[in-house]
């Protein structure tokens, strides 16, 4: 395996996009436990990466790192090139870069708009909530991403699982400019829904955003990823093209039942 | 409500729609959107229940003075330093927290408005008095979110202490007020019929209405009082709302000292000893949500109100003081469990 964290595209070239993200040698303890061990991976632009790995292998607090709700207790960061380190996803938001959390984060009591809005409402010229212009808004960002609720204005609590997905996703791929981390998003989806998730995501390439996508589902990591790295107890054990790569061979690295030459 | 219960309410409406002229229509579905939405439910029925209890009284008592305009201003000053307490504590319960400390701010409030009052006047006095509610309840507010303690032992800590204050300050003696700009103000100063407690406590109400439902720092609180993960993944300062209701709470306790030394002429201890149980019922009947995300300041002012009524009324009906409690004792539980059926799943 090729060392990731010399910039692999000095390596191969002007073939490569250009970085977006790059860790260095990020670790992170959680008491004794040794959550992420000397993790170097880099996101490229344009790019969708998958990151495979076991339950408890550290694919969630690989993401919290990067969203900045748990700062690395060692290693670098880099977006965009330039260094930076978050302590509270303010900072990874403030940097182009947005997340689709497991549970989706989402306000329950609030109307949608709100929630498309979380911390970043509008507001008119008497400094109060812009409900009016949040809701035209939020209605569009509906339609595009083909999300089907007839008002803008419904609770979240009221929503089914997929709608709910469907406003955390679409108000990550709104708001994004560099990256979007999505943990386990179609976990709790059916086949339609999980195939508009995976059109959102092809959609989000072709706008030049990287995705990096946490998934278990290995065939929706070869119909959407054209990268992925596979982690197992806390290390990275694997970077693969898509194109170059079986789902054996993932399989293999995930359980380890394959030793993986030059794999840290 | 069940689903069983929803749905026949959902035939009905379709009936009702079929059979309800044209310009009806908009008022059934707000009655249809009341009935299906339970957190609708419980934030609207403190409106028709003030309704009904003023009628049955002002049926039942009209020949005892109830309907008179000296007992309806009585029970509007009556109500008006809860209201305002009501308020703040509407922000604190919103944000998934509680303030116990704000009947023994009250005491330790007025008396230092009070007495700081008569010698350096009444700026100074009143700043004294802002800045203890002010300050008990940013420590308040930074010791729940610093040491992480749950906001009922911190804020329980903090009434034993301001109650153990109020009572060293004179040595249970109290202060008279004699500052005459200072009564004028927070005193017997009138506008109109309206006693001056009664415009304080609609101004807050006004305020405190527009901040939480229509400013960003009200839609964070609920936020953070929903989920404070949600709330801080979306980018909120969750501390920093945390330890705001505290103080918001903090400062309208100062305020209701102030008024309660402005209308009896003096502080002392006893003030407010028995306001906390009082607000947070009418916070709770008022529509808001005890475990945070949701609530109405409107609804707890009218849930004030309604308190304040139901206690002048049961007066009137010759009640003595220890008939009176256990009554409100009870009115309070029924309120609160049926508000709570309506709330929870």
């Amino acid at each position: 395996m090729r060392d990731t964290t010399t910039s692999a595209a000095t390596v191969d070239g002007a073939a490569q996009a250009p970085s977006v993200l790059r860790l260095a040698g990020i670790h992170k303890h959680f008491g004794g436990l040794h959550a992420l061990d000397d993790v170097s991976l880099e996101l490229r632009k344009a790019e969708v990466t998958a990151l495979v790995g076991d339950n408890g292998a550290g694919k969630s607090t690989l993401m919290k790192v990067i969203a900045g709700v748990h700062p690395p207790d060692e290693g670098e960061i880099w977006l965009d090139g330039e260094q930076v380190s978050f302590n509270d996803p303010r900072g990874s938001r403030a940097h182009g870069v947005e997340v689709v959390y497991q549970d989706l984060a989402l306000v329950e009591s609030q109307e949608i708009f709100m929630n498309m809005f979380l911390g970043r409402e509008l507001r008119n010229r008497f400094g109060l909530l812009d409900k009016r212009r949040m809701k035209a808004q939020t209605q569009q960002i509906l339609s595009e991403l083909d999300i089907r609720i007839h008002s803008a204005a419904t609770t979240v609590r009221n929503l089914s699982g997929g709608q709910r997905q469907g406003i955390a996703i679409g108000r990550a791929t709104h708001w994004a400019r560099q990256l979007v981390l999505m943990d386990e998003p179609t976990a709790a989806l059916g086949v339609q829904e999980t195939a508009k998730v995976e059109r959102t995501i092809v959609r989000l390439r072709e706008r030049g955003l990287s995705v990096l996508i946490v998934s278990h589902n290995l065939d929706q990591v070869f119909r959407v990823a054209d990268r992925v790295y596979v982690l197992r107890r806390g290390r990275i054990v694997g970077e693969r093209s898509i194109a170059q790569t079986t789902g054996d061979e993932v399989v293999a690295m995930i359980t380890g039942s394959q030793t993986v030459a030059g794999a840290a | 409500m069940s689903r069983r219960r929803m749905r026949k309410l959902s035939t009905q409406l379709e009936q009702v729609k079929r059979e309800a002229p044209a310009g009806a229509l908009p008022l059934v579905a707000l009655w249809h959107k009341a009935r299906v939405n339970r957190a609708a439910v419980s934030r609207l029925a403190v409106y028709p229940s003030l309704v009904v209890i003023f009628g049955v009284f002002a049926l039942a008592l009209r020949n005892r003075g109830f309907l008179s305009t000296l007992n309806l201003l009585n029970i509007a000053s009556q109500a008006a330093p809860i209201a305002i307490m009501a308020v703040g504590a509407v922000f604190v319960l919103s944000a998934g927290e509680i303030d116990l400390s704000i009947g023994a701010v009250v005491a330790v409030s007025a008396l230092s408005t009070a007495s700081v009052l008569q010698d350096h006047g009444l700026l100074l006095g009143l700043a004294a008095g802002a800045a203890v509610g002010i300050g008990t309840g940013f420590l308040s507010g930074a010791l729940v979110t610093r040491l992480r303690v749950p906001s009922f032992l911190v804020t329980l800590a903090m009434m034993e202490i301001a109650t153990g204050v109020a009572r060293r300050i004179h040595d249970l003696q109290s202060v008279s007020v004699t500052n005459t700009a200072f009564l004028r103000w927070f005193g017997s100063g009138q506008i109109g019929q309206l006693s001056g407690v009664v415009v304080w406590a609609a101004a807050v109400a006004a305020i405190g209405a527009v901040v939480y439902r229509h400013t960003r720092f009200g839609a964070h609180v609920r936020a953070v009082g929903d989920s404070r993960r949600a709330a801080a993944s979306g980018g909120i300062n969750v501390a920093r709302v945390r330890i705001a209701v505290f103080t918001i709470s903090g400062a309208t306790a100062a305020l209701a000292g102030i008024l309660y030394a402005g209308r009896i002429q003096a502080a002392q201890y006893t003030l407010g000893t028995n306001d906390l149980f009082t607000v947070i019922a009418a916070v709770i009947i008022g529509g808001t949500s005890l475990f945070g995300g949701s609530g109405s300041v409107l609804g707890a002012v009218v849930g004030a109100l309604l308190l304040a009524t139901l206690n002048n009324g049961l007066i009137l009906f010759g009640l003595n003081v220890a008939e009176q409690t256990i009554a409100l004792g009870l009115i309070i539980l029924a309120a609160v469990i049926i508000g709570l059926r309506e709330q929870g799943e």
